[in-house]
């Protein structure tokens, strides 16, 4: 019996595969964002079956989508982002004020601002965490206020507003490919990219092993230092493009812009079922937590639960999920004894 | 509490809470966490009063004790969670739901203020023994425990006061907690700050419970081995928290006379920069209450010196952040600096370095 743990898997490709995907931690989330999606719609047809509301169905969650992928990638390392908020509030206001310079500045080139903006904040993060070996929890609430502070030194009680974004980048923040939102077309291409890396590329599973034991992945030479710092620089970078994303779809940035957005990112990694503690987890799930955060939000009033008690309603949906985590993860572990002791 | 802790075991806890009791007085005075945060929070305060205007005047003291009063008292329970490796994201949205509680139960239920905050105080401690629940009984991590629960308290609130504005508190509770003892500058809120300053100043550096904290901070499975029952202890920080919070909650309510859903957002925030501040380790095993003391102290005073001085909040933001980043790495110089400096010969000789203890000076310098 032994031997056939080893032996390459006698299922087909397709068939693995499948077994995958249904015992997959992402397809409870799935199934419960398909849920809600059809009870909401069956209630109420407007809620996916019009044009508003299909682009709402899509577009609304593409600003939390950037900020959890970069969230998982830092969480998966056993570190967490608390300042991506911040991040988002400066680049959204940095926008404006590209624009303000120049009106016919390329979409291009703000999006690229944007990126390398967060990107710098993300590398003075990454500095301080992978350098110094302190917990990111305490440098990135610092770093939060930090960025926060000067945000609102800068900006003040004064605000950008639609008038100080051009015509073009605010169509941006509707325009549609086929009927898709174009930024959500972004946001998915990201998602797919990072959770390719992640998955294949041999830095993106690096990340899973110093997340899943730092000790061991020193030991073993893993590049601990430069991988964590690199994560750190994705994620500010991501939260930049979040920014300039929010800057086009509200055409609007004021000092508060993006404040508490972060929770919101962690708990979005938390639903998608990455482990808070590193080592585990998945973009997608990351993606699917965002989304099923944000359309909650626009689905609860259809089911009849009142909008006052929403915030219980994600609250007690956040703790749901990584109790359903920590029930999955204990049945796995018998399983594995249960495979061992039959060996 | 002397007859509660003979000798022995004082002598033992000494050598392992604090790692290098083989220097001198000073160095050892100096070179301290605790030590540092109280220097700066007396240099900030002497500073401020030569040099920022009105700051000497009869209302600072008020006014800023006034303003931090939750702050601190959050402060004194996270402070033992922190020690004890978790930590609780959900202090600011308890307090915010037993502010909503007092306020519904009073305003609307025409209950007095004494009973309303007793039932609010209970709903927070049992708010807190849910966070503790999941996470010593079904082994979650606190973080994301206590950030789902940062949502569904602040939901409770929210469906609870719904657009209401509540508002207007009757008696003489009202305006208890801001009236100032006597003739000083102190508010009377302060005197329960105190007595729960004193009481969690015990808990912690007094009593076998305070040590359990320590040793669960240092190895949870060492802690569970040497006989301490970890998830209780847990269960009953995460109580204290949130009765603790509820309090805080409750004098938010009756110091602004009136709850809105939003009531605290954003505390959890300053509470834990403060504990860190403070000199509590993020890891857990190494803390002391008057640090953190300290630590919201100093925050409370900078923010009051600089709002006479004329800046803005956004500056204090600013202060806050950068030196909670300086400190976390400034205390991770602090082993490699008090390495250099020479020990004292006999001290050394006299203090047998014990395992445990140089387990711990190692798991700080991390």
């Amino acid at each position: 019996m032994s031997t056939s743990t080893l032996a390459p898997s006698r299922q087909s490709p397709a068939a693995r595969a499948v077994h995958t995907l249904l015992h997959s931690r992402e397809l409870a989330i799935v199934i419960v964002l398909a849920l809600l999606i059809l009870v909401a719609t069956a209630r109420r047809n407007s809620f996916v079956l019009s044009a508003d509301g299909w682009r709402d169905t899509l577009l609304a969650p593409s600003i939390l989508l950037l900020l959890a992928v970069g969230q998982m990638v830092v969480v998966v390392t056993r570190n967490v982002d608390l300042s991506v908020g911040s991040t988002l509030g400066i680049t959204a206001y940095v926008t404006g004020k590209i624009f303000v310079a120049n009106p016919d500045t390329s979409v291009i080139v703000v999006f690229l601002a944007g990126l390398a903006v967060g990107a710098a904040i993300g590398a003075v993060n990454g500095l301080l965490v992978a350098l110094f070996k302190v917990p990111a929890l305490v440098i990135t609430l610092g770093t939060m206020y930090v960025l926060r502070g000067a945000l609102t030194h800068e900006v003040g009680s004064k605000r950008m507003n639609a008038q100080d974004y051009p015509a073009h980048f605010e169509r941006l923040g509707t325009q549609q490919v086929l009927t898709i939102p174009v930024l959500t077309i972004i946001a998915l291409v990201v998602v797919a990219a990072v959770g390719y890396y992640l998955h294949t590329a041999r830095g993106g599973r690096e990340l899973y092993a110093i997340g899943s034991d730092p000790d061991a992945a020193d030991l073993y030479g893993l590049p601990a230092t430069r991988r964590v710092f690199g994560a750190f620089v994705l994620c500010g970078a991501l939260a930049g493009l979040a920014g300039v994303f929010s800057a086009a779809r509200y055409a609007t940035a004021f000092s508060g812009t993006g404040s508490g957005i972060e929770l919101q990112a962690v708990a979005a990694v938390v639903i998608g079922g990455v482990a808070i503690f590193g080592g585990s987890g998945t973009v997608w799930g990351a993606a699917i937590g965002a989304f099923l955060l944000v359309t909650i939000n626009r689905a609860l009033p259809i089911l009849g639960i009142s909008e006052f008690w929403q915030g219980a309603v994600v609250g007690a949906l956040i703790i749901g999920s990584i109790v359903l985590d920590r029930v999955l993860s204990i049945r796995r572990t018998h399983q594995l004894v249960e495979a061992r002791d039959h060996a | 509490m002397s007859t509660l802790t003979p000798d022995a075991p004082q002598a033992e806890r000494a050598t392992r809470t604090y790692p290098s009791y083989s220097r001198n007085l000073l160095a050892r005075l100096l070179l301290n966490r605790e030590a540092a945060v109280i220097l700066a929070l007396v240099v900030v305060f002497v500073y401020a009063m030569g040099n920022v205007q009105y700051f000497d005047g009869p209302l600072t003291i008020y006014n800023l004790l006034k303003e931090y009063a939750p702050i601190l008292l959050m402060a004194l329970p996270m402070t033992l969670i922190i020690v004890t490796g978790e930590i609780d994201l959900s202090v600011a949205s308890t307090l915010g739901a037993s502010a909503a509680i007092t306020g519904v139960l009073v305003v609307e239920h025409d209950l007095s203020v004494p009973t309303a905050a007793l039932v609010a105080i209970a709903a927070g401690a049992a708010l807190g023994a849910l966070n503790g629940f999941f996470v010593a009984y079904v082994g979650l991590p606190s973080l994301a425990v206590t950030i789902g629960s940062l949502a569904l308290y602040r939901g409770l609130a929210q469906g609870l006061i719904q657009d209401k504005r509540i508002s207007g508190f009757p008696g003489d509770w009202r305006s208890w907690p801001t009236e100032r003892i006597g003739d000083t500058q102190y508010p009377n809120i302060i005197i329960p700050i105190v007595v729960l300053a004193v009481v969690f100043g015990l808990l912690l550096h007094f009593t076998g419970f305070g040590r359990s904290i320590f040793e669960i901070g240092l190895s949870d499975e060492a802690a569970h081995f040497a006989g301490v029952n970890v998830a209780r202890t847990k269960l009953i920080l995460f109580t204290l928290s949130g009765a603790v919070a509820a309090f805080a909650g409750v004098y938010v309510a009756l110091k602004a006379n009136s709850v809105a859903t939003d009531t605290g957002t954003g505390f959890e925030l300053k509470v834990i920069a403060g504990v860190l501040l403070g000199g509590v380790s993020i890891f857990g095993g190494r803390g002391a209450l008057h640090g953190v003391i300290a630590g919201v102290l100093l925050i409370a005073v900078l923010n009051s010196a600089l709002q006479l001085d004329g800046q803005g909040s956004e500056v204090i933001q600013i202060i806050i952040g950068l030196l909670l980043v300086g400190s976390v790495i400034a205390s991770n110089f602090l082993p490699r600096i008090r390495a250099l400096l020479p020990r004292r010969a006999v001290a050394d000789a006299a203090t047998p370095k014990t395992p445990v203890n140089g387990d711990h000076t190692r798991k700080v310098a991390q």
